[in-house]
């Protein structure tokens, strides 16, 4: 019994509950999604046998309509727009507050609380701002456009074939900036003052002191804030159901697997799944590997 | 001590998770050879009403079975597929389901989930009492294996009377051309979309009525069953004729529902709409009155059909009740008290038309004269794949009008899917 005692191993013990379910739950059940994305299984019988990577070959070259490659042009429309935009946004709500604004908490409060909203309440509204109908028919921002005389800003949103993926990243922005914008608060709380001082000490215009002072020190959070927002944006599904629904033009691969699957068309489904983790993976695994790294050297 | 102590209550809380999952009700066996699960997505509206009727009817020529309501409500039947997929996988069929007649049908035939009642169609007289287009339709490799409910019509044009009256059109156009020069009027009274459309699917609806009236229903029906080639230059005029069409509608289309392009109809909006039959009975809850209904332009004495139907599926645990059920659905007096209420029409030929409303009664004198052919956006000409891969093309088609792109990718899909059956 003197091995119980042993604080390893009970604390092996204790964490082995969440193991077994992690490892079941979600490592095994991706070995076996692996596994069905290989099988020659594209109906609701059991397969026909090993098919190795004909399914993810099959996705780039015999994908009709090129749909496949044509969701992850969506995607990459909408992660870009998605990501620079919130950026962008979250940056410029940060500087202000950062600069000492009356009432910074409630600012902060409401710039950060549409992160609460789940994607399919909000979606629902920007659907209908989002309304593509242009003139006598507008509805929601476009009607507003239409009220102000603004008629030049009224837009087709996201049923524009070549950009209507960044309308689409537009909801997107308005929940996830305030996220950003609190990630780039803390970074920027972060920053020790005496460099702000000895800035000024050394004369630097308040330009400077950002540019060559403050940003350089915010390299960290960018690459969280892009990591966040990225990986979000590679699995986005419930935005883009709850404002166009299913359909060709804002299709993106987690779209696209639910349509699959909607088929039974089990293995391709399979395949375009594994596609996306790997391609998450690529971006996510080399960031916690840097974290890890950098923990462990503090 | 305190080690051992947080091990076993971790373990307790393990163990009390297992044993919540594996905890689950067991069906009463007494009841359970009685019960008849039903499995729908009639959960409310004028399809429970009709539901309704057919069990009350149930119950009356089968007193010895209790109709259980299986029905999951929500996404237009989607969530039910998803629930039943589930089921069926673990082999836990309900008594019976409900699916669309025809090849969507093919999936569980394929996957070896359904049984053949054709033994049963001659038992029951439904070889005779239905009409042999739909019949035909149905069978798969001689094998027929659902029997229909009701019977709805897909290739309907309504309109709004007041509109075409200002336009100065008074008869129905029976040829597309003609149909084309009606459209050209209204534009010219200013009309700016004189036909509504919606997304996707109603798109691929007014595709397949444009390709009944150019092919005709005989080469139509081939395009599903592989006799005719959708690459050939008919199919391409068809599909050109199709994108003229388009240029009438909404450009906003790809935003609606079909509910939303009826919108456009009663708002004095748009003159017509291509859509099933469910509109009659949708208008007329939404208390519009001003509405006509023709055949759509050179569909005339083709009725293209849509089914819900009901099946049995294999391992079912009640097999007397589900044939009894069946039996109910496939009467005559059940097809009456279903149909009645829903809004739809009898797939049998022998049905009175007396009590059913007006639009229905013309629908029940097509049906018996007209040539059946099926459809694929509603599941009785092709399986949920061929849809899924027609209807994203046609959502491509909306937006680059690409007759040439559309074309392929029609004989692609039509071929991809073939092959695998």
């Amino acid at each position: 019994m003197r091995s119980w005692k042993r604080p390893w191993l009970s604390g092996l013990l204790l964490i082995s509950p969440s193991l077994i379910l992690l490892g079941v739950l979600v490592y095994g059940l991706i070995a076996w999604t692996v596994n069905l994305s290989m099988q020659d299984r594209h109906n609701a019988r059991e397969s026909k046998g090993f098919a190795g990577l004909d399914n993810y070959v099959n996705l780039f070259t015999a994908d009709i309509n090129d749909r496949f490659t044509h969701s992850l042009k969506n995607l990459l429309v909408f992660t870009i727009v998605f990501m620079v935009g919130t950026l962008v946004m979250g940056l410029i709500w940060a500087l202000l507050l950062e600069r000492g604004a009356r009432a910074e908490g409630v600012f902060r409060t409401a710039y950060l609380f549409p992160m609460a909203v789940s994607f399919v309440a909000s979606g629902v509204v920007w659907r209908w701002l989002m309304n593509p109908g242009e003139g006598d028919d507008a509805g929601g921002l476009n009607a507003v456009f239409g009220g102000l005389g603004l008629d030049f800003l009224q837009n087709p949103w996201w049923t524009d074939p070549d950009w209507g993926m960044a309308a689409m990243a537009v909801p997107a922005i308005w929940q996830l900036s305030g996220y950003v914008m609190a990630l780039f608060l803390a970074g920027f709380r972060g920053i020790p003052n005496e460099l702000r001082e000895a800035a000024a000490m050394d004369g630097a215009s308040n330009f400077q002191l950002y540019r060559r002072v403050l940003f350089p020190q915010l390299t960290p959070t960018v690459l969280s804030a892009m990591i966040i927002t990225g990986h979000m944006s590679m699995k986005m599904f419930d935005l883009i159901m709850s404002v166009s629904g299913a359909q060709w033009i804002t299709e993106v691969p987690a779209v696209y697997v639910w349509q699959t699957l909607l088929t039974s068309d089990y293995a391709k489904a399979a395949a375009i799944s594994v596609f996306l983790l790997v391609v998450v993976a690529i971006v996510v695994v080399p960031y916690l590997i840097h974290v890890n790294r950098a923990e462990k050297r503090s | 001590m305190r080690f051992t102590r947080q091990t076993a209550v971790a373990l307790l809380a393990v163990a009390a998770l297992f044993s919540a999952t594996a905890c689950s009700s067991s069906d009463d066996p007494a009841t359970a050879e009685k019960d008849v699960e039903v499995f729908t997505w009639w959960a409310d509206g004028g399809e429970k009403a009709g539901l309704d009727g057919l069990v009350a009817q149930f119950g009356t020529a089968c007193p010895d079975f209790a109709f259980v309501n299986g029905a999951v409500a929500g996404g237009a039947g989607s969530n039910a597929k998803s629930v039943l997929a589930s089921r069926l996988q673990t082999n836990d069929p309900p008594s019976t389901f409900q699916a669309h007649a025809g090849a969507e049908l093919s999936d569980y035939i394929n996957a070896g989930q359904v049984e053949d009642i054709s033994a049963e169609y001659t038992e029951w007289g439904l070889t005779s009492a239905f009409p042999k287009g739909l019949i035909d339709n149905i069978t798969v490799d001689g094998k027929i294996y659902s029997v229909p409910a009701n019977i709805h019509r897909a290739n309907v044009l309504w309109s709004n009377k007041t509109v075409l009256a200002k336009a100065g059109i008074t008869a129905d156009a029976t040829t597309l051309d003609a149909f084309i020069a009606d459209l050209d009027k209204l534009k010219a009274k200013g009309v700016a979309t004189p036909l509504a459309l919606g997304k996707d699917w109603t798109q691929v609806m007014l595709l397949e009525s444009v390709l009944i009236s150019d092919l005709g229903a005989d080469k139509f029906t081939g395009l599903w069953n592989g006799s005719t080639d959708w690459k050939g230059a008919d199919v391409t005029a068809a599909i050109e004729k199709f994108k003229k069409l388009l240029t009438y509608s909404n450009a906003d289309r790809d935003t609606y529902d079909w509910t939303d392009a009826e919108k456009l109809i009663m708002d004095g909006k748009a003159a017509y709409q291509l859509m099933g039959d469910w509109e009659a009975a949708d208008l007329d809850a939404k208390g519009f009155k001003d509405y006509g209904y023709s055949v759509f332009p050179g569909n005339t004495g083709t009725f293209q059909w849509l089914a819900d139907a009901f099946v049995l599926p294999k391992g079912a645990k009640n097999v007397a009740g589900t044939k009894c059920w069946l039996k109910t659905v496939g009467s005559a007096e059940g097809q009456k008290a279903f149909n009645v209420k829903k809004g739809s029409i009898p797939a049998r030929t022998d049905v009175s038309s007396d009590g059913f409303p007006a639009y229905q009664q013309a629908a029940m004198t097509s049906w018996k004269g007209d040539k059946q052919v099926p459809s694929c956006a509603h599941g009785s000409a092709c399986s949920q794949g061929l849809q899924g891969a027609i209807v994203s093309a046609a959502g491509k088609f909306s937006t680059d009008g690409d007759v040439a792109a559309l074309q392929n990718a029609l004989a692609a899909a039509a071929a991809q899917f073939a092959a695998k059956k």
